[in-house]
């Protein structure tokens, strides 16, 4: 029997009605995708001290156990989800849509999920946020973008992190930069560090330009 | 090992159209999966075989046909093959274009019994 049944199609559905509760509450949803030990709940941690007390905030972290993350999140005053995957390696939108259920989407403000830490997996499934950021650190190779095109090929910001450690490197940024701009063009690149603030001023403003996008 | 997660959404559109159907048990699944598509056809396969066990799906035949995937440059105007990302346009050897097809990954059709 002739079936054309698409293999994402309820994980489509349901990420268009988590879009439609972040719309509703003119929510931004940015969904944070790296390799592990990029630095992302660090950033995050210090994104968020930035942001508190200006902006509603809260964060929906993936892992596939503990819930450390969180708890750090917590820690900066921010209220936290943490969502354990288990055996699975990525957030999908019916986990986004449960932690609405415990923790509703700040409103007029921003929530960030952290997804699980992998290059691979997270890329392939929608979870309803306006933007995905990539985060790649300099202690990388810069080939990741060539190694990992799914990922980047949907990325709306990279954002390269751990860059006050770029004279003790022998990371090529430049070459970063070309693998980036083959993949995906279109993404906006900004370098920061999260231990130093470098750069820190640009992210906000990205954040503050995609917020008033979705306004 | 996104797989899993694919595998275990062509178990459930299987299993509820034989259901739907009356029939006991399903024998051959086709699938098209694009050239670009974020799967792995023999993972997928493989985990197929794994979360079908106890389901009227169990011991199905996995059928796999592979898409090219087709691009609109945006320089050139035209509609272009692409066989990786970081593929430039043949004509004008600019990566400036968007995907058209080849990132689908669709149950085309059943067999059941």
């Amino acid at each position: 029997m002739q079936v054309e049944q698409d293999l994402l199609a309820k994980n489509d559905r349901i990420a268009a009605v988590n879009r439609a509760r972040l719309d509703a509450t003119h929510t931004l949803a940015v969904n944070l995708m790296s390799s592990p030990g990029s630095g992302k709940t660090t950033l995050l941690c210090r994104t968020l001290e930035l942001l508190k007390g200006q902006t509603p905030l809260a964060v929906v972290e993936g892992d596939q156990q503990t819930s450390f993350d969180a708890d750090r999140i917590r820690a900066t005053g921010v209220p936290a989800h943490q969502v354990n995957t288990g055996a699975v390696c990525h957030l999908d939108a019916s986990m986004l849509l449960g932690s609405f259920e415990l923790q509703a989407p700040p409103e007029g403000g921003i929530l960030f999920i952290e997804n699980v830490g992998n290059l691979v997996c997270p890329a392939g499934f929608d979870l309803g946020e306006h933007k995905k950021v990539v985060v790649v650190s300099v202690t990388e190779g810069e080939d990741k973008p060539l190694k990992y095109p799914y990922m980047f090929a949907k990325a709306d910001l990279v954002l390269v992190n751990k860059v006050d450690l770029l004279p003790h490197l022998d990371f090529d940024l430049e070459r970063l930069m070309g693998y980036l701009a083959q993949i995906r063009p279109e993404a906006t690149v900004l370098k920061v560090s999260a231990r130093s603030g470098e750069g820190m001023e640009s992210w906000l403003a990205w954040l503050g330009e995609a917020r008033s996008a979705i306004a | 090992m996104h797989e899993l997660s694919l595998a275990q959404s062509i178990v459930e559109i299987a299993t509820s159209h034989a259901r739907a159907e009356g029939s006991g048990r399903v024998t051959k699944v086709f699938l098209k999966i694009g050239a670009l598509a974020h799967v792995d056809p023999g993972a997928l396969t493989f985990a197929f075989d794994a979360v079908s066990a106890g389901t009227l799906a169990e011991g199905a035949e996995v059928i796999i046909e592979r898409g090219a995937a087709k691009a609109f440059c945006v320089p050139c105007g035209l509609t272009i093959e692409v066989a990786t990302h970081a593929d430039v346009c043949p004509h004008c050897g600019v990566h400036q274009w968007m995907l058209t097809e080849g990132d689908e990954m669709r149950v085309t059709e059943l067999e059941v019994e």
